[in-house]
């Protein structure tokens, strides 16, 4: 009995300073003094440019990194070639490195005279589109994959034998068993893109007005010592996050359906 | 008509099927019977064109279809695990294959309702599969396979994950549709019983060859050799004479060709008695007899009998 609680007042403990109190906090602070000077600090045109660029970019990445994370995932676990296990190995990069490493690396591979280099993709929206999809890159295959070894080979065996062309076998039988996974994914994938900072940062130039992300706005308000439009404009961020958060459980199916 | 011939399968350093050869006739319903690993599944895949061998050529009814993919070659497949699509219902899984090719709306209807009405699943179509037991999902199966008219039915070990009850009814009611239906129809199996109950021909495979291709009587009357012998019915051997249980007759006296031995245990089986024996020079043999024949000879453990076998097999090297 002792055990069972103790094991409850930990995890609710855990939760309740490390996750609760300092998003609490950011709304205490934000709405301190009314909703006015909050609702004017983020409706100034770099917050609205700011937010702008944050609903550009995860419009971008998170289609983008579905439809490749989906491919990709059959890739993975449908096909036998040589260099599958590299293939799967080289998806997780984007968890394990450090996001300013991935901002580094556009920035030396897509910079002004380097290899792939050309105006307008460093220090431009470009630039940081490509980052906020390296980082964003593993989630809907991660989530994918094990879905897709789970189901097996015999129900697309089966749609062969029945006549089902290769589109009509993954449209009528593959992906009505992944969809959930790959929604999930979608979710997870949304909020690395609407959160990134490192690889973003090191990539837009941060040109205030112009190359700013929510997260890069909210860091340079901070900096300038206007603590109002910081947290104001980072409870913007965590409602977005929310939003994403309670879709996903509506979108859910009920256990135990089908 | 199914010919396959010389098919050669690899997967890496096992040869699933060294050179195979199998003619089903049109119209027939063949087993190929074999231990785990002896080619049989992988030879039916490779006639479904869900394997592509690495030799050797496949037609069906004439034509060379070796290098077709499974869509354009017409078989129907039943997996021993069902395959069914699970989150369509028995109704919308058993017109898959008409909806794919896109038949009208009243045909799909009046196919489907024929097809549920002939593996008794009528009452069920709005159920999805997680919801039937293992015989009816792979009754279902089946409807979904034959729905698309296939030239051949194949099934995978179709009975395989199902219990022993179970799996007798639906082979007495496989060849109860089969001969309706007279589709040509290959069934994979491990069970010789299954096989012999079933089918009009039986293929012995064995570590990737056909051993033996005949009618189910001649197979046990007359094997091709020592692995047909063994693999299609229980077996004494003794040196190289091999001697089926019901051939062993058991006297209560001696004369010039019997052989003394021991009752070593009885065992009863409803109708049959298994008795195991043991010989004079160490031996041991099993007799199948009838209860009566037991009650007759007033058989008891430990007790002395005379051995005569009325028939036996000697193979060749």
């Amino acid at each position: 009995m002792i055990g069972k609680y103790a094991l409850r007042l930990a995890s609710l403990g855990y939760l309740a300073v490390l996750l609760v109190a300092p998003v609490g906090f950011v709304f205490w602070r934000t709405f301190e003094h009314g909703v006015g000077p909050a609702w004017d600090a983020v409706t100034t045109p770099d917050a609205l440019h700011a937010l702008k660029v944050t609903l550009i970019l995860t419009a971008i990445a998170v289609p983008a990194n579905t439809v490749f994370g989906v491919l990709c995932a059959l890739a993975i676990v449908r096909h036998r070639y040589p260099g599958a296990g590299i293939v799967n190995a080289v998806v997780d990069l984007p968890l394990a490195l450090s996001p300013v490493v991935a901002g580094v690396a556009l920035l030396l591979l897509y910079g002004r005279g380097r290899w792939l280099g050309g105006h307008g993709i460093v220090f431009a929206l470009p630039g940081m589109v490509l980052a906020t999809i390296f980082v964003s890159l593993p989630f809907v295959v991660r989530e994918v994959v094990p879905v897709l070894r789970e189901i097996g080979t015999e129900q697309e065996q089966a749609a062969a034998t029945l006549g089902a062309s290769g589109f009509q076998t993954f449209l009528r039988v593959t992906w009505p068993a992944i969809r959930w996974a790959t929604a999930y994914g979608v979710v997870l994938t949304t909020a690395r893109a609407l959160g990134e900072f490192g690889a973003v940062s090191v990539v837009s130039g941060r040109l205030v007005g112009q190359t700013e992300s929510l997260t890069l706005y909210i860091q340079d308000r901070y900096v300038s010592f206007d603590t109002t439009g910081a947290y104001a404009a980072a409870v913007v961020l965590a409602l977005l996050a929310m939003v994403t958060l309670i879709l996903m459980t509506r979108l859910k199916p009920k256990e135990g359906t089908q | 008509m199914i010919e396959a011939r010389g098919i050669v399968k690899r997967f890496g350093d096992f040869t699933a099927l060294d050179g195979v050869s199998v003619d089903v006739p049109t119209g027939s319903l063949t087993a190929l019977l074999g231990p785990s690993g002896s080619g049989k599944s992988t030879l039916l895949r490779v006639v479904a064109g869900l394997e592509q061998p690495d030799a050797g050529e496949v037609s069906l009814d004439g034509e060379d279809v070796t290098r077709l993919p499974p869509q354009s070659r017409g078989v129907g497949f039943v997996f021993q695990h069902y395959a069914a699509f699970k989150h369509m219902t028995v109704w919308d899984n058993v017109a898959f294959g008409l909806t794919i090719r896109r038949r009208p709306r009243s045909e799909i209807k009046q196919r489907v309702t024929e097809l549920l009405d002939l593996v008794q699943l009528s009452g069920l179509a709005k159920r999805y599969p997680a919801q039937l037991s293992g015989g009816q999902r792979q009754r279902m199966g089946l409807a979904r396979a034959l729905a698309v008219d296939p030239k051949v039915l194949l099934l995978d070990e179709p009975f395989g994950a199902l219990d022993a009850r179970v799996r007798k009814e639906l082979r007495i009611w496989l060849r109860r549709l089969h001969d309706e239906t007279h589709t040509t129809t290959v069934i994979v199996t491990h069970d010789q019983e299954e096989a012999m109950d079933v089918a009009d021909r039986v293929v012995v495979m064995n570590a990737g060859r056909v051993e033996q291709t005949a009618p189910p009587r001649e197979l046990y009357d007359h094997p091709a050799n020592e692995f047909v012998m063994s693999f299609v019915g229980p077996v004494n051997r003794l040196g190289d004479t091999f001697i089926r249980p019901h051939d062993v007759e058991l006297l209560l006296e001696p004369n010039g060709s019997t052989q003394e031995a021991m009752v070593q245990r009885l065992v009863h089986l409803g109708f049959e008695v298994r008795v195991e024996l043991v010989r004079d020079d160490g031996e041991t043999l099993s007799a199948q007899l009838t209860r009566e024949q037991v009650e007759t000879l007033e058989l008891q453990h430990g007790q002395i009998v005379y051995v005569r076998p009325t028939h036996q097999t000697v193979f060749a090297d």
